[in-house]
């Protein structure tokens, strides 16, 4: 089946957009151009467990698209501008924000979209609704009111034709998405909404994002996870709870996969030398190099887990980082990793980048 | 001071923290150690994920803690001198429960729980799991059929919404804005003003008159069980405040997590919320002392092939750089506790998720200041 591929501002070629650095006429996708990749998408939306690094998934991933060409956002939802702290940039609340060329973040608040949506959809009348108290509190406390503004800012910003005056589109939109349980809520939000108010600009905003999020060709959906049994575990009733709502888990990005350092057979020395070694820094880093291992294959056991559950290769690993924290050397190193990660041809012979 | 001491004439004690950071299983653990030492001990999850139900046997959401049976902890070799229960929170079901107990007749708790609205709402989204399962800790509470209640929230940034929900459904249900919406049509719209007025033709232009219909007749259901509402957020609010409530911060050593217990603990003060301590996870504790990291290669050679002793030795630099962050961490962490407690629980080697697992943490935790470090020393030693 050739899918629709979606205009893009910088090239007009279905499936192939524009030469990657370094990649030149050797991009798979030259070998099948009529099946995108997950960068020939408008909308990605990157969620996973908390803590299993989502925002550094999703900023990584934005790097690689803006290597490659396109115009880039990473949009948070946490108010907690990790996106712009990453790149040591002021945090500024609420704006589109370019981080580097091509990239860009923007933190999404509930309350703010709402008065931009007021203001764009109802004109004067809607900016004194969007500073009225209680009109306000109306709105923050109809439940899932907050999801479905979150929502539209995102599918806004993922328009060809921005309702923002004189903003520019983006190629693609990256969304640093809720951990799993809200994640699939505020996917589910538009429709939800949709089917409640049946009629109405609600009604039709609601299904027109719910089309949107449900159009393969345009969003994706990639969980994070890490090689430990409760992500996995939750990796994989994401993937069913996306099919319930008739989504698909395109990739699984495997985070802080570590090093196959050692073999069983040094192993087995270096349990040997624990026992001759009467040295206590010696004893200390085999017993580290033993540890290490030792969690090496928990993780190629859940990693296997994984990958027999989703029955298919879409998982992605990325390396352990050691480091202090994650600055900007870390993440064009993991957006290496993901083009390599990426670039692999499924077994289904879909190009995944 | 361990975990027992910290929770010493508690009746509840909240667990926050961001997530990835081991909260459920070292709930689980606080319970399992609280009941060992002679408590009756509910831990209820509200997290979607079914986490605690692996470890402990639960099989499916529900909204009345289950007794987990002492054989499953009697092969790990743990005898329970007091009694363990535990529930995954069941939203849906704990919120038309609230529904059944506060309507006014058995019709109209009918007639709510078949709204479409509320169908769709109590359901689909997520600001409902908070609120369930602060209503679920307060009935739970004041049935007193527990000694303690170990309570693991979802992710903090959620957590906040969790404590905020009640009084925010409530300043809601009982503001003038329930009020107007009553009556969106009519008799209500003349009386309640210009301001109001606006406001209404506002929102059914946005929403769409279905919407405001279906909400309204909704709200319109809830409008005489408000009163129960704000009473109840009022008493929920004043048992999170009480001295017999400890919220404890769970945490890893990665930055992330600890710039969110700090955020949370700002959180907290600025609620008035009793704070009781930090434990924190997965910490890479420190095993070069005051050696230095290139000694490492020369006292290898000998002991190891060369090749073998370089990995040896590039493994303990990386395991360094991840202690070394970790340190700093915890010391930027440490001033802003005021003195209370910060407990430290090792990376282990494997992944923790059954009753083994649960133990091991529960070591730690209950094990005092001396054999923590004792313990801690054997790791690394």
């Amino acid at each position: 089946m050739r899918r629709v591929t979606h205009t893009r501002l910088y090239s007009q070629t279905p499936g192939r957009f524009l030469p990657r650095p370094g990649r030149a006429a050797a991009g798979a996708s030259v070998f099948c151009p009529a099946v995108p990749g997950l960068l020939d998408r408008r909308l990605i939306f990157v969620t996973g467990k908390g803590g299993v690094g989502k925002s550094t998934v999703a900023t990584a991933l934005g790097l690689l698209a803006a290597r490659a060409g396109l115009r880039t956002i990473v949009v948070e939802l946490s108010s907690q501008e990790r996106v712009q702290r990453t790149f040591e940039h002021q945090a500024e609340l609420f704006r589109e924000v370019e981080l580097a060329p091509r990239l860009f973040t923007i933190s999404v608040d509930p309350q703010h979209s709402m008065e931009e949506y007021l203001r764009i959809r109802i004109g004067p009348l809607g900016h004194a609704l969007g500073s009225s108290k209680l009109f306000q509190a109306f709105a923050m406390a109809t439940p899932g009111m907050r999801e479905l503004l979150s929502i539209g800012k995102i599918w806004e910003l993922a328009q060809l034709q921005r309702k923002t005056r004189g903003a520019a589109p983006y190629d693609l939109v990256i969304v640093d998405a809720p951990a799993t349980g809200h994640g699939v809520g505020i996917l589910r939000t538009p429709r939800t909404f949709a089917e409640i108010a049946r009629v109405g600009p609600i009604a039709n905003q609601g299904r027109d994002i719910a089309a949107t999020i449900a159009d393969p060709s345009f969003t994706a959906v990639v969980a994070v996870a890490l090689p430990e049994e409760m992500p996995v575990n939750e990796t994989l009733s994401l993937r069913d709870a996306l099919d319930r709502e008739g989504l698909t888990l395109q990739r699984v990005v495997m985070n802080a996969v570590y090093p196959a350092r050692f073999s069983d057979d040094q192993v087995a020395e270096l349990n040997g030398a624990l026992e001759r070694s009467e040295s206590s820094l010696a004893r200390a880093a085999v017993r580290a190099a033993v540890s290490e291992h030792l969690r090496a294959e928990t993780q190629r056991e859940q990693i296997g887990r994984l990958r027999d559950g989703l029955g298919g290769s879409v998982v992605v690993e990325l390396p352990f980082v050691f480091a202090d924290h994650i600055g900007i050397p870390e993440l064009e190193r993991l957006a290496d990793e993901l083009e390599l990660g990426l670039a692999e041809p499924d077994p289904a012979g879909e190009v995944l980048i | 001071m361990s975990v027992a001491d910290l929770l010493a004439g508690k009746r509840v004690c909240v667990c926050g923290g961001s997530g990835g950071v081991g909260k459920t299983t070292t709930s689980a653990a606080i319970a399992l150690g609280m009941a060992a030492q002679g408590a009756k001990v509910a831990v209820v999850t509200i997290d979607p994920a079914k986490r605690l139900a692996n470890a402990l046997g639960l099989e499916e959401l529900e909204n009345e803690p289950r007794r987990v049976e002492p054989e499953r902890l009697a092969p790990a070799g743990l005898e329970l001198k007091g009694e363990l229960w535990a529930m995954m929170l069941d939203p849906k079901r704990t919120f038309d429960d609230l529904i059944e107990r506060l309507a006014p007749t058995p019709e109209r708790a009918h007639e709510i729980l078949e709204n479409r609205v509320y169908r769709e709402l109590s359901t689909a989204v997520s600001g409902s799991q908070e609120f369930t399962a602060i209503a679920k800790l307060y009935d739970l509470d004041h049935d007193g059929d527990f000694d303690l209640l170990v309570l693991d929230t979802p992710p903090s940034r959620n957590a906040l919404d969790f404590l905020d929900a009640p009084g925010r459904l409530t300043s809601f249900l009982e503001g003038r804005a329930l009020k107007a919406f009553l009556r969106p049509t009519g008799f209500g719209m003349r009386v309640i003003g210009r301001p109001v007025g606006v406001v209404l033709g506002g929102l059914r232009k946005i929403t769409g008159v279905d919407l405001l219909a279906d909400l309204s007749t909704f709200f319109g259901l809830l409008g005489s069980m408000t009163e129960d509402f704000s009473r109840r957020a009022a008493q929920v609010e004043r048992m999170l405040k009480s001295d017999s409530t400890a919220f404890l911060l769970i945490s890893s050593a990665q930055s992330e997590a600890i710039d969110e217990a700090i955020w949370f603990r700002r959180t907290l003060e600025q609620g008035e919320l009793p704070f009781a301590g930090v434990v924190v996870n997965r910490v890479h504790h420190d095993i070069l002392g005051d050696a230095d990291a290139d000694d490492v290669d020369s006292e290898l050679t000998g002991l190891l092939p060369d090749q073998l002793a370089g990995r040896v030795a590039e493994n303990f630099r990386d395991y360094h750089v991840l202690a070394r962050r970790d340190e700093q961490n915890i010391a930027r962490l440490e001033p802003e506790l005021d003195g209370r407690p910060l407990l430290l629980v090792p990376h282990f080697d494997d992944d923790v998720h059954d009753v083994v697992g649960l133990l091991r943490i529960h070591r730690y935790l209950f094990a005092s200041e001396a054999e923590r470090a004792q313990m801690i020393a054997d790791v690394v030693a």
